[in-house]
């Protein structure tokens, strides 16, 4: 195994990473990753581009899925709204529909006094729920278009094999229809979070403090232009890399044979 | 063969069955009866109507009129033929296993999850017993060593014996194959046709739609052969067969050889 991976080629390939990265260790300057202040911060700001991403994909999945299904097989009057809205999502910048948002929403809700009076105040006043809520809509957007015509795709038998055995309809698509739809989806759904962990730096501009807005507040501070910017490039390489193992994990879960 | 059935309940019966799909006129009154421990075979050439009067039985198709009865339990239908009681059509199609021309096998789950997924997650029947039945179902239909297989890892002909599987482990008072042999290789049309023959042998109540008029012949205890939405004739398969009286089953017959 090891020595079917150690060819050349790959030994000249990581030669040449090791070297980058030696490079880019000593000749650049990262004294101000000792300092703790940014250490915290940059964890801080790691765990909430995290927490985001998982938050609104999640929503956003639970979202799509009924977008999915008005599309796919609903009646005229939920497929159309369902189609409306994810053209309207899918045609209109996300940088735009956060802005709406947060200086919509957010300055709309402090003039009525019973939003402003309520429990939820405290919550509503600050930056994220727009922040999650603008990012939810757009994988509910993306996704919901993904889902329809992933139901569309389950072959027609396999639903009439539940139906003629006598499974109630919404088993059938507990049991049969969403996960043949999900498996189907999944390569899709892979590639959807990698493209939302990068539209998350977004959420920087509402005054969300993400790792970007971490990094570009390092720069600010120090003066030092370049560095935090290569350590922002890691770490979002490293969260797509975990994201596309996860998937790939997901998806090696029911062998597949391409016919 | 018919002699020796009369007498024994009805187990499904149809009655004056219409079928359209929009001007089409497919089904145009067609009636039958099948009694416990009879295989009716319905033969007829491509658009006669008997994959359709079928699928009908258990309201796969939604008969335009006519009456369906099951076990002697008319199935509620309103004016224009449509069900009348979905928990009734569902109790019913649980009582009725059918096997499809395409298999259509869950391809997300594994042989065994097949066979289980009715009765452990619809029938509520207990996962050992379910996967205890299923084994053996599976051993009896060849397939003992496939259990952890998925269906797209299968041959045709395995997968069908798998279905059969997996209708048999509903336990169902009746059932109904829909060509089960016409996507198979021909090599595979064997192991198919023998499985389907032991359940006949063993008495079961089928209602077979098929182009092997050979095996329809043998295992049959009843043809009735459809041409254009109508039964043009009906009998005992050696009648059927040997004596053929309408034209058009002769020359039907003659095309088939």
């Amino acid at each position: 195994m090891m020595q079917g991976f150690w060819v050349p080629r790959r030994i000249v390939m990581a030669a040449i990473a090791l070297l980058l990265v030696g490079w880019c260790a000593v000749s650049l300057n990262w004294t101000w990753l000792a300092t703790p202040k940014y250490q915290v911060l940059i964890l801080q700001g790691i765990w909430t581009t995290i927490w985001i991403l998982v938050v609104t994909m999640v929503l956003g999945m639970l979202l799509a899925i009924p977008l999915g299904l008005a599309q796919a097989a609903g009646p005229w009057w939920l497929s159309g709204p369902s189609s409306a809205f994810c053209g309207l999502i899918r045609g209109t910048p996300l940088l735009l529909q956060l802005w709406l948002l947060y200086y919509g929403l957010g300055s709309l809700f402090p003039s009525i006094p019973w939003i402003r009076g309520s429990d939820l105040w405290p919550i509503l006043r600050q930056a994220w729920p727009y922040a999650v809520l603008a990012l939810t809509l757009s994988v509910a957007g993306y996704s919901g278009e993904v889902m329809r015509g992933a139901f569309k795709g389950v072959p027609h038998g396999q639903l009439e094999a539940a139906k003629a055995m006598g499974m109630p309809r919404l088993t059938a698509f507990r049991r049969i229809w969403l996960p043949q739809a999900m498996q189907r989806v999944l390569p899709t759904l892979g590639g959807e979070t990698v493209l939302t962990l990068k539209a998350t730096p977004l959420v920087a501009t509402i005054t969300v403090v993400d790792i970007y807005a971490v990094s570009s507040r390092i720069r600010q501070d120090t003066f030092i232009v370049y560095e935090p910017l290569l350590l922002l490039a890691v770490v979002y390489m490293a969260i797509a890399g975990l994201i596309v193992l996860l998937f790939r994990w997901l998806e090696s879960r029911v062998p597949q044979k391409t016919a | 063969m018919a002699d020796t059935a009369t007498g024994k309940p009805e187990a499904i019966r149809v009655d004056e069955l219409h079928k359209s799909f929009g001007a089409h006129h497919v089904l145009k009154g067609v009636s039958l009866t099948a009694r416990e421990g009879d295989v009716v075979a319905i033969i007829g050439g491509s658009g006669s109507g008997k994959s359709t009067m079928l699928r009908c039985i258990n309201f796969l198709e939604t008969p335009s009129s006519g009456q369906i009865t099951i076990a002697g339990e008319p199935v509620e239908m309103r004016a224009d033929g449509t069900p009348a009681n979905r928990k009734q059509i569902e109790r019913i199609r649980q009582s009725l296993g059918m096997v499809f021309q395409s298999f259509n096998l869950w391809t997300h789950r594994t042989v065994l999850e097949n066979l289980i997924e009715v009765p452990v997650h619809v029938l509520k029947t207990p996962k050992d017993e379910a996967i205890a039945r299923a084994r053996k179902l599976l051993a009896r239909v060849g397939l003992a060593e496939k259990e952890g297989a998925y269906p797209a890892f299968m041959s045709g002909g395995q997968q069908q014996r798998a279905a059969i599987a997996r209708a048999l482990c509903m336990e169902p008072k009746a059932m109904l194959f829909d060509e089960p042999t016409s996507a198979l290789d021909p090599e595979l049309v064997g192991e198919v046709l023998q499985v389907i023959r032991g359940l006949a042998d063993e008495g079961r109540t089928m209602i077979l739609v098929t182009h092997e008029m050979k095996f329809a012949r043998e295992v049959a205890s009843h043809v009735i052969y459809l041409h254009n939405g109508l039964i043009e004739e009906q009998g005992p398969p050696d009648q059927l067969f040997g004596a053929p009286k309408s034209d058009r089953l002769k020359q039907f017959l003659k095309s088939v050889a």
